[in-house]
């Protein structure tokens, strides 16, 4: 994703002269290598590591006419300048593209000083601030070029993590339709894929967006047609929970909000480690998913086809899938291909 | 020079009367006074703007970064024709366009919205920068105060600001020794060691400050510090 944005911008430069690039040391070698420092030296600049002055600058570029761009880790460019971003860009009414690198956990090995797991939840409190959280290097590429046609507020928060595949859709799309009355699943960014591979053999919709702010609420209400709703966020939990419930305040449901956990995570290791950790790889998302269902309950006593609970008949209709699929296990209480057997 | 615009004109001697609209007395908090005679100076006789047409590309721009006391700014731009006078009497009333703190969105000529510290002059300094692209002959002045000085954010921009040699930005600080642990060898000492041109003038002369503020370089940022009496 990173390397998209960075030619995305480059050409943005190249073919806008309204466009501007202002960096605080971070990403500067990989523009330098795109050539575009040399060829805009007035607007590519650096502002060495000066995060405040990264965002204050930014905005008087906005306010001389110009479109900007700032770039840098996510605790650099959102959480360190806050202040910044709410009065040199939304208090004052000026328009500006932020795109961050790291998300939650990409930099693993680097603990909590490199990790901004509450962004969105912080750039949430803001007015009129559009946050991305693309999925793929094709979602980048069409946001960060719409970004740059408006001249509105973009948040666009880019990760190591990505889909299989891209979905440009704006708003919320459906990946999935599960039957009348089946839950839903919202997979917001690159929790698609986990999402999907989760629930491959369930009979549950999934939606999908990377757009979680404005948050599509009729494109979700429209949607739901069960009582469960499983929200699933690559950051902090729960961040868009609000956001369902008023979509939702007219349905009777359930939501279960999944994301990066509160508490903090003191461990090293990779990426991978870390989306597992707060049970955000498929394996997690299954757990949470069967504990959210009537799933245990409802095996303890005799089933079969003719006495299961609807719900278990609507979640498990599906073709059974190998016990080797994907990459967790199930225990055999937990198996679904045991249902009915 | 006085006002056109509007029916009536008002000058520097009239500006305690405007103030009194806003205040309700002849008491006037020094954070609004220590301004006064630099705001003046700027509007009367500095800077290139016109109320008839205050978002003209080509304007010089002033961002009162020190959003804080801000009467001497609204009682200057109801003098020089940017806002109704009148409106000067609804001074912090609920739909007043005038706050405790100015709000670019409601207040016709201001430039930017602050009360935060150490906002304007970053912003400023970016705001220079474009404009030294596109529009050359445009000028950006910012106002800060000894106090404000003491947040971080302005040393970021007075080190950038100089490295890019903005010599259409303007730094004003107003010294009024009300930063709680004092700028021993002076604030301008801060700007040159960093390869700012300075001038130190008293901050109530306004033959010095437009001459502090006018003779300069054109390749390097300037900082003007108009000492006053201290709060």
């Amino acid at each position: 994703m990173r390397q998209r944005f960075i030619d995305v911008t480059a050409d943005l430069l190249d073919q806008n002269d309204r466009v501007a690039l202002v960096l605080a040391d971070i990403g500067n070698a990989n523009f330098c290598d795109t050539g575009v420092i040399d060829r805009h030296p007035d607007r590519v600049i650096n502002m060495g590591i000066r995060e405040q002055m990264m965002i204050g600058f930014a905005a008087g570029m906005a306010a001389a006419g110009y479109r900007p761009i700032a770039h840098s880790y996510t605790p650099f460019l959102i959480e360190r300048p806050f202040e910044q971003i709410k009065i040199d860009f939304s208090h004052q009414d000026l328009g500006g593209i932020l795109v961050s690198v790291g998300a939650s956990y990409d930099a693993a090995t680097s603990g909590r000083t490199h990790q901004s797991p509450g962004d969105v939840a912080l750039m949430a409190t803001l007015p009129d601030w559009h946050i991305g959280v693309p999925g793929h290097a094709d979602e980048v590429e069409q946001m960060h070029r719409d970004a740059a046609m408006s001249d509105g507020r973009n948040y666009i928060r880019l990760s190591d993590e990505t889909n299989a595949s891209a979905i440009t859709t704006p708003g919320i799309s459906v990946v999935r339709a599960g039957s009348q009355g089946a839950p839903t699943l919202l997979a917001i960014g690159p929790t698609l894929t986990p999402v999907l591979e989760a629930t491959s053999d369930m009979d549950v919709t999934v939606l999908y967006t990377s757009r979680p702010r404005p948050f599509d609420a009729a494109g979700l209400a429209a949607n739901v047609t069960g009582q469960e709703v499983v929200l699933v966020e690559p950051y902090l939990a729960g961040t868009s929970s609000a956001e369902v419930s008023a979509a939702l305040n007219a349905k009777p449901h359930r939501l279960l909000s999944l994301g990066v956990g509160h508490d903090e995570f003191r461990k090293y290791g990779t990426g991978e480690d870390h989306r597992a950790g707060h049970g955000l790889d498929a394996a997690g998302i299954r757990r949470s998913l069967e504990s959210f269902v009537p799933w245990e309950s409802e095996r303890s006593v005799e089933f079969g086809p003719s006495n299961s609970s609807p719900m278990l008949r609507r979640l498990f209709h599906k073709k059974c899938p190998s016990r080797t699929s994907g990459n967790f296990s199930w225990n055999k209480h937990h198996d679904p291909c045991n249902i009915g057997t | 020079m006085s006002t056109t615009s509007q029916t009536q004109t008002y000058d520097y001697p009239d500006l305690p009367a405007l103030m009194t609209r806003m205040t309700g007395d002849e008491k006037h908090s020094f954070s609004a006074t220590s301004t006064l005679d630099v705001l003046w100076t700027l509007y009367d006789r500095v800077l290139n703007i016109d109320s008839d047409a205050p978002e003209a590309p080509g304007r010089d721009r002033f961002l009162l970064s020190k959003g804080h006391g801000p009467m001497a700014y609204y009682a200057v731009l109801a003098a020089k024709g940017f806002v109704p006078v009148d409106e000067l009497d609804r001074f912090l009333e609920h739909d007043s366009i005038f706050g405790g703190h100015p709000d670019r969105t409601l207040v016709g000529g201001v430039e930017i919205s602050s009360g935060s510290l150490g906002h304007g002059f970053p912003i400023a300094t970016g705001l220079a920068h474009g404009l030294r692209i596109s529009e050359p002959s445009s000028r950006v002045f910012s106002l800060v105060g000894d106090a404000e000085f003491d947040e971080g954010s302005n040393y970021e921009a007075i080190a950038v600001a100089a490295r890019l040699g903005l010599g259409n930005l303007t730094v004003i600080v107003i010294d009024n020794s009300s930063a709680s642990h004092g700028w021993p060898g002076g604030i301008a000492a801060r700007f040159e060691v960093e390869g700012w041109t300075s001038a130190t003038v008293d901050g109530r002369d306004h033959e010095e400050i437009e001459t502090g503020l006018l003779d300069r370089k054109p390749d390097l940022p300037h900082v003007l510090v108009a000492t006053v009496e201290s709060k």
